[in-house]
């Protein structure tokens, strides 16, 4: 049925098979759309918010989606700016998941916010002292320049590629991505940074608080290193979840140990000053001020020390030493392992410096509190799940996300072409070419 | 107060932190000016009409 629009040389599944993939998932996605109306249309009250957590499940599904779609800005930073020329073929699918990321960072602000249409308040009346201003002005422009990343693999369709107009642009895109790149770069290590600044600049939360240079906090660059290091785990779990679903092999290894070598090193380096910015914190800053390392972890069972060890060695310190050792990202088992540790890792420490400072008590008489989200508010951070598998599923069957798919799933000249093989359909019916001629040269 | 800043202030706080989404603005607008009209220039010259990927 739409095997004209459907890359050359590849075979999908039949569209029935397509088709019910996309209403599970968008049974999901209409459940997230009915709680976000929920919170839009009665207001903030629908979710488990109170004057102790401002900060809740959404701002650090904010939080975790920014820093695991950091594999877009670093992935591009690698290959456009770096010269990593590898990296081409998983460049693609690295900007689609960021773009998938960084649009569900905006949907689940546009629900925290409540009054979605005073958004372009934020930049009509800037408060310039704001880490979270400088967060929307750089989270704003670098979706756009995801979306100026994503244009051309959509003008990159079989259909679309033969008006001339959107052929022309999209090679033109090509030729200026390093621009677009570098300048993604930049955005994200103001913002990731920032986000990271917000917590660091708390002094009435000595959880949170951390010396500065100049006026960044330590936790300003640990995010953007965090992010750079954790954010192509992501990149590699997705990708790899994707071939065990299409049952196909996509990236070539030397293309996915690459990427696995550069980000064992980032996140061991990344690892190392974490290590001596906790210990730093916990012995010279936090005691400043009348505290102990068991003040934070050692009166609540939930977040105790194991929270402390997990996010440093457990996701941190094992995945670092799998991937930057030949025989350990080499080993698919242990590769995996240590991607998923690591992409844990990322969304246990957002979790941290979100969760966990709201719930340290910061006076003398306080407890800690926990809290628990209410079902809207975990239905509204399932919604950008659902809505990333959707596009995933569409971009994946119409669009060339898979540079080395032809030439690593050659057709099979013996088995009857089925409609939703790629053919070459100008006369946009479904043509009799064999096999042979779809294979890729 | 300027057309695009309601709350506009000559400081050093406003320059550097519009000045840097300006700065971006600027990159992203004048990139993707220039990669749509030489999309136009092309198109008009007859290139890409016949060779497609």
């Amino acid at each position: 049925m739409d095997a004209a629009l459907i890359p050359k040389g590849v075979k999908r599944c039949p569209m029935w098979q397509f088709l019910l993939a996309l209403g599970v998932v968008g049974a999901v996605l209409a459940w997230g759309v009915y709680a976000m109306l929920l919170c839009w249309i009665k207001g903030l009250n629908q979710t488990n918010m109170n004057d102790y957590y401002g900060f809740a499940l959404w701002i650090w599904a904010d939080l975790a989606v920014i820093a695991v779609g950091g594999g877009a800005f670093f992935t591009g930073f690698l290959r456009y700016v770096i010269g990593k020329n590898e990296l081409k073929n998983i460049i693609n699918y690295a900007v689609l998941i960021g773009f998938i990321c960084y649009s569900s960072a905006l949907l689940i602000l546009a629900i925290d916010v409540g009054q979605p249409l005073r958004n372009w308040f934020i930049f009509w009346h800037a408060n310039i002292h704001s880490m979270l201003t400088e967060v929307a002005f750089c989270l704003s422009c670098y979706f756009g320049v995801l979306c100026i990343e994503y244009i051309p693999l959509i003008l990159e369709n079989r259909q679309i590629d033969k008006v001339p107009f959107f052929h022309n642009l999209s090679h033109n895109l090509h030729e200026t991505m390093a621009l677009f790149a570098a300048t993604g770069a930049f955005l994200s290590f103001f913002h990731q940074g920032s986000l990271g600044g917000v917590a660091g600049v708390m002094f009435g939360r000595p959880f949170a608080f951390r010396e500065h240079i100049l006026v960044w906090p330590y936790t300003f660059f640990l995010f953007t290193w965090s992010a750079a290091a954790y954010g192509p785990c992501f990149t590699l779990l997705v990708t790899w979840i994707t071939e065990k679903i299409t049952r196909k092999k996509l990236v070539k290894d030397n293309v996915i140990e690459l990427l696995a070598k550069i980000s064992g090193w980032m996140i061991l380096s990344y690892i190392i000053v974490k290590g001596i910015d906790t210990s730093y914190w916990a012995n010279i800053t936090a005691k400043s001020m009348g505290l102990s390392l068991h003040d934070f972890y050692g009166r609540n069972w939930f977040y105790g020390y194991w929270m402390l060890f997990t996010e440093l060695v457990i996701c941190g310190v094992v995945p670092a030493v799998i991937l930057i050792t030949s025989h350990g990202r080499k080993t698919a088992w242990l590769r995996v392992t240590a991607i998923t540790l690591g992409v844990v890792g990322v969304c246990l420490n957002r979790w941290v410096m979100v969760l966990q400072i709201m719930a340290t008590p910061v006076m003398t008489f306080d407890k800690f509190v926990l809290y628990y989200p209410s079902w809207q508010e975990v239905a509204t951070t399932i919604l950008p799940v659902a809505y990333g598998i959707i596009l995933i599923l569409i971009s994946y069957r119409y669009l060339p996300i898979f540079p080395q798919e032809a030439e690593l799933n050659p057709i099979d000249t013996n088995e009857p072409v089925s409609r939703e093989t790629a053919i070459d359909a100008d006369a946009g019916t479904d043509s009799t070419d064999t096999a042979a001629d779809m294979a890729p040269a | 107060m300027l057309p695009f800043s309601f709350e506009w202030v000559w400081d050093m706080g406003h320059i550097v932190f519009h000045g840097g989404l300006w700065y971006a603005l600027n990159i992203i607008g004048l990139g993707m000016t220039w990669c749509i009209g030489k999309a136009i220039y092309d198109t008009i010259k007859g290139k890409g009409a016949h060779d497609h990927h």
